[in-house]
């Protein structure tokens, strides 16, 4: 699937970052636990359910503004998607409700 | 010695062997470790630290039934604050929802739900008790909770053919994930493995259905599921290697590489009484014994799965052949498969009208602890 990108999506429950103190940092979730690097870190960390798929993007191709901003978008879409197969993301719908970052 | 050592990723913690249920196949020693020999609290909070600092991410509360222990809601909360991930695995009894409340409270992350099928009579049979109309119970109560849930589904020949009935009880529940595991015939399990072994009809007819069912809910639920490893071509990478990734602590505080390992004759199991968990890790003996590649026989020692498989399970190979350092003999490539071949030709003709009757096996139930 993609995400639409105006919703919102959020750690689902039983998924959550291990303390910011530990590392390495990785997601923890039920029977697995994902190793996170710079990117995958910033694209977890904003999976609050306040950020959209579309606010991830704007901010992620700010931070990595040298790279091609069409290829942040299409692997933070992938990732998304990738983290949703694992069901470690719920997805609150539209972009208006929750609050706004 | 050639191996280095890795960081466990996941300690389970067998917090009690007492339980409610009996169930035939249970992974539990038939030397079941009494109540008087258990761990308190405080050495339980002492061995989440010690794991946490060890590196270890995840705690797995496993028993007999870890509800049994009165300090449950402590043991969650030490293990969470210690860093730990914390999962649950649990029949659901006993459990009310206040109960179940304050373990989520107290930081429980995954409550892991085990049924013995999709119907009462066939639990019953499994577990020698009555508990499936509370397991649906405990299911709509976590419906009001944020936790990971998983069901867990053993599977074998006598509930296989309820699979659908069982994935339809998953999808009208809460969970996120469901794992049906056939049942690996150690411990009680081997004792009843004539009674549990599924046919390869049955076998058949499960992997195409789960098959179905993972393609139809990808992004719902995960679907887990463990083939039986007596039919599989190779073996199963066993505990993810020994003394690669898990280790298990044992109601009295024995520090084992698996479940099972107190089968294999001549290992000696240190207690977390007595030495530091990272020490029992690093270079005890039992965990030493089996690490990296030195111990292989062949044909394991030039394979090239090797590092896959690790060379499958030193408990089975023990069990089968007699000898905890052969190649697990479920392999195709192993010169005794001709072992467990002889048990799958056991159940080759048994008529599907015979597995769905109600005529009961002899069952040998899993015994308390005094």
């Amino acid at each position: 699937m993609t995400p639409d990108l105006n919703s919102r999506p959020r750690l689902a429950a039983g998924c959550r970052l291990n303390d910011a103190k530990q590392q390495p940092r990785v997601l923890l979730m039920p029977e697995k636990a994902l190793r996170l690097n710079g990117p995958s870190l910033e694209i977890v960390e904003r999976c609050d359910g306040r950020h959209t798929v579309r606010q991830i993007i704007t901010e992620l191709q700010k931070i990595y503004d040298k790279a091609e901003p069409q290829k942040v978008e299409s692997d933070i879409l992938g990732y998304l998607s990738l983290l949703n197969d694992q069901r470690a993301l719920d997805f609150v719908d539209g972009p208006a409700g929750g609050g706004s970052s | 010695m050639n191996s280095t050592v890795s960081t466990p990723l996941a300690l389970i913690a067998e917090l009690t062997h007492r339980c409610p249920l009996h169930c035939v196949y249970c992974s539990n020693p038939l030397e079941l470790n009494a109540r008087t020999n258990e761990l308190s609290t405080e050495a339980w909070r002492n061995v989440f630290s010690q794991a946490a600092e060890l590196g270890v991410l995840q705690a797995d509360f496993t028993g007999g039934e870890p509800l049994a222990r009165p300090d449950i809601v402590e043991l969650v909360s030490a293990a969470r604050a210690a860093g730990l991930y914390v999962n649950l695995i649990t029949s659901g009894l006993p459990l009310d929802e206040a109960r179940l409340e304050k373990l989520v409270a107290a930081g429980l992350d995954h409550f892991q739900l085990s049924f013995q099928g999709a119907r009462p009579e066939i639990a019953s049979e499994i577990s020698g008790t009555t508990s499936h109309a509370q397991k649906l119970r405990v299911l709509e109560w976590l419906r009001g909770h944020r936790v990971a849930v998983t069901l867990n589904f053993v599977i074998h020949r006598r509930n296989m053919d309820q699979l659908p009935e069982m994935l339809a009880i998953a999808e009208s529940s809460c969970a996120t994930r469901v794992e049906f595991a056939n049942v690996q015939y150690y411990g009680w399990a081997f004792a009843n493995r004539e009674n549990l072994l599924p046919t390869r009809e049955q076998l058949d007819f499960s992997l195409e259905i789960l098959k179905k069912a993972q393609e139809r809910l990808r992004g719902k639920m995960r679907i887990e599921y463990v083939v039986p490893d007596y039919y599989a071509k190779f073996p199963k990478a066993c505990m993810g290697g020994w003394g690669r990734k898990l280790m298990l602590v044992v109601p009295s505080g024995d520090v084992l590489p698996c479940h099972a390992a107190r089968v294999i004759p001549g290992l000696t199991f240190e207690n977390v009484k007595e030495r530091r968990l990272r020490e029992i890790w690093e270079s005890s003996a039992a965990f030493q014994k089996f690490r990296g590649e030195e111990w292989m026989q062949e044909p394991c020692r030039s394979c090239d799965r090797r590092e896959l498989d690790f060379g499958g399970c030193r408990c089975q190979a023990l069990l089968l052949v007699n000898d905890a350092a052969a190649t697990d003999p479920v392999c195709s490539l192993s010169p005794n498969r001709n072992k467990v071949d002889v048990v799958l030709g056991l159940v080759v003709d048994i008529p599907v009208a015979a597995i769905t009757t109600d005529v009961k096996p002899e069952w040998v139930y899993r015994q308390n602890p005094t």
